[in-house]
């Protein structure tokens, strides 16, 4: 009885194993087209990036199959909607990798949907470039199938403005700073970063709170940052609360010398139309701008103004990143000569991808290593431009930030 | 002014927005005893039909519910007539189902028409305010509150005061009782819903005017609906507005006391203690139905 039931178990082991797959995946026959798979954010918290991650992409696809697609491989992007859900990202990869049978996946938006969204996508032996889940806990995990394609690791992120800010002459430097952030795997481990390095610079801490992403209502939160009367504030937001802030500190007539928020002020016309004239001057960490002259950036910018319409500065930073990942995947695919998920993964552990980012490489938890860095981006007179470091600035930071229009 | 006070007067104001909001949600369960949980987006629908005419005519918002309230109102009477009437048994589950379609369909249809860039209503107005001491008091939350308060008077009034609101009544306390004496609770409904959603496009407005707003907001916003006509006691428009300023007054003042972390939790420990002593909530009307 024993016997049998040992033998079942194991069994049963073994047919889990071999449906489980983790490990191998099929390889396209040469010159036939592929699929390539992405779960992304069209409803739900992140409604507003998930199409602006699209655009990115698609506007790889079409680049890379005019010139006879990626190793000659003609590329169909294939979409499902994930809702902004951790949920459903999951069902999503799951899905398309084992019904749709989807050659390659890129990844989705926010470190929050790439945790789970990668632990799948590693278990079935995919290659997971991924342009938006940059947190800690994506590579913490043991993972050898993440690459985060982005200039710097997010904890990074505020790294130049901590620098920028302590760099100041002592008279003008800020003496205080109030820091409120998202209990989120993205924001909160720059804002903590960036606490840390301004209070050993000599910066005191005004006002430190956490707040639930679910967070909808910013008046009592934002009126407490108010009450601080920090010179600087430092805020680990996503889009909708990067809009609510500025606009309570306008209502409360409070305007500090410098105020950054993690995400929001790079999302282009989503950040500058609710806010009109009053984005001058706010500041986002950011490793790309329209105007960077970076690898393939300038044929990006003008190929989205022709596909989308609108101007340069309406771009958002999300649509650079989802076109990098692409970039990276064909230099990648090159070098390996193939697009087997396996090599992909191999290759794309060595050596370095230039995107419209700039350069970069990958360790071997799939960071970003050896990229230019994370630079400060300012709204200056309706445009998001990078203003320090020197070697960068297309113009210099307005300090202290210009009143509230 | 204090923390805790200037968290007070938040709360109030951001109160009577979320009042607004939720009044047509209580109306429309009062009278059809369907849960809209699509009335988030029928608030966001409101939101952006304010925009599309501020934008086109640069109307101010508060003037432009002259034109989107009637537009909102008849097409509450239609989509009530196509699609809630047509469910005779089993109507509060099937409701769900049939609103929260409704929901995706707009969600859809505005994504198409407005893309999914957030926006919001401008005015000249919406940053000014006056202080009190060194707090400001924004002319937006307070317009908007004074239009919580008239239009929630005229539904009183209208309930109140009417031959037609004695019938809505009438069909919020016993449906079919109503029906026997003559009522046409079809077109009571029909004209239920369209005020429940004229009512979404006022909040609308204010919402728009005082929050960034995507196709996809209106998921936040239902679920904080439903929690405030539950407190309030379904079907009780002075419950929901009493809720509405509860919920916002006790959330901003934990959030200014203790952390934003504790703010929805402490609010839902009063849910849960008032539901306790009156499961019907503040003032809603307990109803035995037969075993």
């Amino acid at each position: 009885m024993r016997k049998s039931l040992t033998v079942a178990v194991a069994g049963l082991g073994l047919t889990l194993a071999a449906c489980g797959g983790s490990g191998t995946t099929a390889t396209p026959s040469p010159g036939t087209p592929i699929t390539i798979g992405v779960s992304v954010s069209l409803t739900g918290d992140f409604s507003s990036d998930g199409p602006a991650l699209e655009k990115g992409y698609d506007l790889w696809a079409q680049d890379v199959n005019a010139k006879g697609g990626l190793q000659g491989h003609k590329v169909t992007m294939k979409y499902v909607d994930d809702a902004s859900s951790t949920q459903q990202v999951v069902t999503n990869y799951t899905n398309m990798i084992t019904s749709d049978k989807v050659d390659l996946v890129f990844g989705p938006f926010s470190s929050l949907l790439t945790i789970p969204a990668s632990t799948v996508v590693d278990r079935y032996g995919y290659a997971f470039p991924e342009p938006a889940g940059g947190g800690p806990s994506v590579f913490n995990r043991g993972l050898k199938s993440v690459f985060f394609v982005q200039p710097a690791a997010i904890e990074d992120n505020l790294v130049s403005y901590s620098k920028w800010l302590l760099s100041l002459p002592a008279g003008q430097r800020p003496t205080s700073a109030a820091y409120a952030t998202q209990d989120d795997p993205f924001t909160q481990p720059q804002v903590d970063k960036a606490k840390s390095l301004l209070e050993a610079g000599g910066i005191t801490t005004a006002y430190y709170k956490v707040y639930p992403a679910e967070t909808h209502d910013f008046s009592a939160l934002a009126q407490q940052v108010v009450n601080s009367k920090a010179d600087a504030v430092i805020l680990g937001t996503q889009l909708p609360d990067a809009l609510a802030f500025p606009q309570a500190f306008i209502q409360q007539h409070f305007n500090p010398k410098t105020i950054i928020e993690t995400t929001g002020p790079d999302q282009g016309a989503s950040f500058s139309d609710p806010l009109g004239a009053n984005t001058e001057g706010v500041m986002v960490p950011a490793g790309w701008t329209a105007s960077a002259t970076a690898y393939g950036n300038d044929t990006f910018v003008k190929e989205y103004i022709a596909k989308y319409g609108g101007a340069a500065a309406d771009i958002s930073a999300d649509a650079a990143e989802a076109y990098s990942v692409g970039q990276v995947v064909d230099q990648a695919s090159a070098r390996a000569n193939s697009i087997d998920n396996a090599k992909l993964i191999t290759q794309l552990h060595s050596g370095t991808y230039n995107t419209v980012q700039g350069p970069m490489s990958f360790d071997a938890t799939g960071k970003p290593v050896g990229g230019v860095g994370v630079y400060i981006e300012q709204w200056q007179n309706g445009s998001a431009i990078f203003v320090y470091p020197t070697t960068v600035a297309v113009k210099p930071p307005e300090f202290p930030k210009p009143n509230w229009k | 002014m204090t923390p805790i006070l200037e968290a007070a007067v938040l709360g109030i104001l951001t109160g009577g927005v979320y009042a607004l909001m939720a009044s047509g949600l209580t109306l429309i369960f009062g009278v059809m005893r369907i849960i809209n949980v699509g009335h988030g987006a029928l608030v966001i629908l409101g939101a952006y039909l304010s925009f599309a005419v501020w934008r086109n005519t640069g109307l101010d918002p508060f003037l432009s519910l002259v034109i989107t309230m009637p537009v909102m109102f008849v097409l509450g009477v239609v989509l009530q007539t196509v699609f809630i009437r047509p469910l005779k048994t089993d109507r509060e589950a099937l409701s769900v189902l049939v609103t929260y379609a409704l929901a995706l369909g707009i969600e859809g249809l505005l994504g198409y028409f407005f893309t999914a860039n957030y926006v919001r209503l401008h005015t000249w107005y919406d940053t000014a305010s006056f202080p009190i001491g060194d707090f400001h008091v924004t002319y937006v939350y307070l317009f908007g509150f004074v239009l919580c308060l008239a239009i929630l008077g005229v539904l009183f009034l209208v309930l109140y005061r009417t031959t037609f609101g004695g019938a809505i009544r009438a069909t919020m306390l016993n449906r079919t009782a109503a029906q026997l004496i003559g009522i046409d609770v079809d077109r009571v409904s029909a004209v239920a819903f369209g005020i429940g959603m004229a009512t979404a496009a006022a909040g609308g407005v204010v919402f728009g005017m005082t929050n960034a707003f995507n196709p996809g907001s209106h998921y936040d916003l239902i679920s904080r609906l439903l929690t405030i006509i539950v407190l309030g006691g379904l079907g009780s428009l002075r419950g929901a507005v009493i809720a509405a300023l509860v919920m916002l007054v006790t959330e901003d003042i934990t959030s200014a006391v203790t952390s934003p972390v504790w703010a929805s939790f402490v609010f839902f420990v009063v849910l849960v203690l008032v539901l306790l002593a009156r499961p019907q909530g503040l003032y809603g009307v307990r109803v035995r139905d037969r075993l």
